[in-house]
């Protein structure tokens, strides 16, 4: 005689049946109800009478079972699983910092001339890297003439990077230009930061902005003749703004750097380095002959395209520095 | 060499979405959707335009970026397999920015719709010189652009598990770009080259001379295992489901049918044109690759079994599938490789599907994607429940489908590669394709199952459209004549690989 089950409900073929028809069976529901926080689906108000009577219908021993389960779970198997993973995780760091280390050992030693490294590349680079490329600087040489396509590349990354923040937090505005609530907030909790007329700040900004300025200019506008150039230059000139935001506040600031001054700067920088090192490129590949010329090594409008790059990658690095900053604090600039 | 002007189409395709990103940052959010997916669609005529230059019996050739010639300048390089791999992947970026174009105007507040295009031109751009590069270095730059550009999509979408997906997924992702700036690193050590041919020069003979053969290894090692991180080889996919689950589907299509295809794609070429699959067989890494893939099918499709909302389910299935592509790369042979390739395209192609028509079908249930609310969805939203259901049938494998001649080449590398994996393969592929079938046909019998009673479903915001229509049709078409046309891709695929060394 075959067993009378009053479970039905939790024998396997109703719950297969409930699985391919899109998994409806109550418990599913309740387990969904707590994972899914955050999910649009609003909850529909009546559920909650639901979870009400599923509590109240679990028998006493049933409801025993799932105490000991859970209390074991957030007790001891917590704490198991916690020292699992510890334990784990510095032995897979051990012995991966072992591997490398017998791994760097095992390379050409350090400084040798004969390195495989040490090569005909280089050596071009070296050697004639100031006659081919007219930069006396021949890392500017390199990164800006010799292999400019990865450097390119490399400038977009920072400026992802700045569409990502700008994703990320930027606090729209109205288009009237009336704060919106999202502004009010974001500028409510920046007050702490804002500077409340220090004088002493202010009197050291005066003093220091228009130096750092000065430096970073000249940092960016020697970067073919002397160590420098695009990136390092502009992160000066974008801790000077930033210095200056601090001393003044936004007021000041917004007079002249607003989002669409970021917007613009970047834009025009990028799409001229782009567009004019394509022509560089199609003319190269295409063996045409090209308007860039080295000019004379050392002068300052010399080095074909190095200084106009250097020039376009120090104005997207110092914009994004500062909105990074400003977007940081208050989503705006 | 002089250059006839077709030739100069790969670096067309690098260059224009590059500059078209910088000037869409400044478009108006209308304009700037409408631009994007004009470059994109050019983009994608080009590469239809080069690959029939390749089918036509062009050779390939390199191109040098800038005026000096390889080992000192960048160079990128052409062939067949370069050629179709860029067309499929632009036809899969167009067709998933017109199919989700609605939905990305719901996600995603509107001041910030012109950045996602500048992300998504950015990210085209990535891919192609991905694709196309010729060293080694320019494929890490690269690869860091698209990093970041699958971040900010993912957090296009302001959520609170979107921002948890994506730390995740940064996470996970900068620790396998860590991973293979050190193996870059380390290899630059022992050659003194960046291009991929002096590379492979001098691997080769390193690997000759017997000399540096552990730190030649761990360089394997670390570059697979960061490839493999970033494209969700099967330990290391933990970031998958949240990240394709909660995001805009655009955003979910474009990261699991491009990104990490591009990521294996990479790692092929480096397979091929850095080490050699010689030097690579000789380590035994690809033993490795062919253990995780064949776990990462079975493991991929229990979990998918066990979600019960339909976002969840399609990431874990996709997990499955890089499992798939894994295993066919892990047999080291000729058949294998093929084999992998035919399936990163067939997948790209179902996994964007997939994704696109099931946002279609929540649209239609209440923007809600579990099963229980999904159920007769199928009807409320026709179109993109003959979508979804074409694609899971080409996922199981089902005959005149992409999915079918990509399990019968794995079948046939399996077979043809003979002793143990040979027996591993058929078993995986037997047990993966019936679990597929379960949870794949599952959900389209909920999809054309009456409605529970109980549930009403408020009328949709707007029209879905005809954008939507549209790309979920060409995919459809797409996905068939993969299935149908499978051996001119196969013969593709296969000179292509033959002239990639």
């Amino acid at each position: 005689m075959a067993k009378i089950r009053n479970d039905y409900e939790s024998s396997w073929w109703p719950r297969l049946i409930g699985w391919i028809s899109g998994g409806s069976d109550e418990l599913d529901r309740d387990l969904e109800k707590t994972l899914e926080e955050g999910e649009e689906a609003a909850a529909p108000e009546g559920d909650h009478h639901e979870d009400y009577h599923f509590t109240e219908r679990i028998s006493a021993a049933e409801k025993a079972t799932y105490d000991r389960l859970f209390a074991w779970s957030r007790n001891r198997g917590a704490k198991l699983v916690r020292w699992f993973y510890r334990i784990a995780s510095v032995l897979i760091c051990v012995s991966i910092i072992a591997l490398l280390v017998v791994t760097a050992a095992s390379l050409p030693p350090f400084g040798d001339p004969s390195n495989p490294a040490n090569n005909e590349v280089s050596q071009r680079y070296i050697e004639q890297g100031m006659q081919e490329t007219g930069a006396v600087n021949i890392v500017a040489g390199m990164i800006l003439d010799y292999r400019a396509f990865d450097t390119l590349g490399e400038s977009n990354v920072l400026f992802i990077a700045a569409c990502s923040v700008l994703i990320l937090l930027r606090v729209p505005g109205n288009k009237s230009g009336a704060p919106t609530p999202e502004q009010l907030e974001a500028e409510a909790d920046d007050r702490m930061y804002e500077p409340k007329n220090d004088m002493i700040l202010q009197h050291q900004a005066a003093l220091l902005v228009p130096l750092v300025l000065i430096y970073g200019i000249y940092v960016i506008m020697n970067g073919h003749i002397s160590p420098g150039g695009g990136f390092s230059g502009g992160a000066i000139m974008g801790a000077g703004l930033i210095l200056y935001l601090n001393a003044f506040g936004f007021k000041k600031t917004g007079r002249f750097f607003r989002y669409g001054t970021f917007k613009t700067i970047s834009c025009m920088a990028l799409s001229f380095y782009a567009l004019s090192k394509a022509y560089s490129f199609f003319t190269g590949a295409n063996h045409l002959p090209s308007i860039i010329t080295p000019g004379t090594p050392g002068m300052l409008f010399s080095a074909g395209l190095i200084p106009y790059l250097n020039i376009a990658v120090g104005l997207v690095v110092c914009c994004t520095m500062y909105a990074f900053y400003t977007l940081f604090r208050k989503g705006d600039m | 060499m002089i250059h006839q002007l077709w030739q100069s189409i790969p670096f067309a395709c690098i260059l224009l979405p590059l500059v078209s990103a910088a000037v869409c940052s400044v478009l108006k959010p209308a304009a700037a959707r409408r631009f994007c997916l004009s470059i994109i669609t050019v983009v994608t005529g080009l590469s239809v335009y080069l690959t029939a230059q390749f089918a036509l019996g062009a050779e390939s050739y390199t191109y040098m970026m800038g005026h000096y010639s390889a080992p000192w300048g960048n160079e990128i390089r052409a062939g067949m397999l370069e050629a179709v791999t860029a067309l499929f992947f632009s036809v899969v970026m167009a067709l998933s920015m017109l199919g989700g174009l609605k939905k990305i105007g719901e996600h995603i507040e509107e001041h910030q719709r012109s950045l996602y295009c500048v992300v998504l031109l950015l990210m085209t751009s990535a891919l192609m010189a991905q694709v196309f590069t010729n060293d080694i270095f320019t494929s890490y730059v690269f690869l860091e652009i698209m990093t970041l550009g699958a971040c900010a999509m993912i957090v296009s979408r302001k959520r609170g598990r979107t921002l948890l997906a994506a730390t995740r997924y940064m996470i996970m992702n900068l620790i396998g770009s860590g991973l293979f700036l050190l193996g870059i690193i380390l290899l630059y050590d022992l050659t003194g080259h960046l291009l991929m041919e002096n590379l492979q020069t001098s691997v080769a003979a390193i690997h000759a001379s017997g000399e540096y053969a552990l730190p030649l290894t761990v360089v394997i090692a670390l570059m697979t295992i960061g490839l493999g991180i970033k494209s969700a080889l099967f330990p290391f996919h933990t970031w998958v489901s949240d990240a394709y689950s909660f995001t805009t589907p655009t955003s979910s299509a474009v990261i699991s049918s491009l990104v990490c295809k591009g990521y294996i794609f990479l790692l092929l070429k480096i397979y091929y044109r850095v080490f050699g699959l010689d030097v690579v067989l000789s380590t035994g890494i690809f033993d490795i690759l062919l253990v995780f893939g064949v776990v990462g099918m079975i493991m991929g499709s229990l979990s998918a079994i066990r979600q019960n909302d339909i976002r969840r389910m399609i990431a874990f299935s996709s997990v499955a599938q890089i499992g798939y592509i894994y295993m066919g790369i892990g047999l080291g042979t000729a058949e294998g490789m093929m084999a992998a390739m035919f399936h990163v395209f067939s997948h790209a192609l179902c996994k964007a599907m997939l994704f696109l028509s099931a946002g279609g079908l929540a649209d239609a249930s209440g923007n809600s994607k579990k099963f229980r609310d999904l159920r007769g969805a199928g009807f409320r939203a026709p179109v993109a429940g003959v979508a979804f259901t074409i694609g899971a049938l080409s996922m199981v494998g089902f005959p005149f489908l992409g999915g079918f001649s990509s399990k019968l080449n794995f079948a046939l590398a399996g077979m043809s590669a003979g002793g143990t994996p040979s027996l591993l393969v058929i078993v995986a592929l037997t047990i993966s394709t019936a679990l597929n079938t379960l949870y794949f046909l599952r959900t389209v019998v909920t999809l054309y199952r009456k409605p529970a009673e109980d549930v009403s479903y408020p009328a949709e915001k707007g029209r879905r459209g005809f954008c939507f229509g549209l790309s979920l049709v060409i995919f459809s078409v797409l996905n068939i004549a993969m299935g149908l046309f499978s051996q001119p891709i196969i013969n593709a695929i296969t000179a292509g690989l033959a002239t990639f060394s």
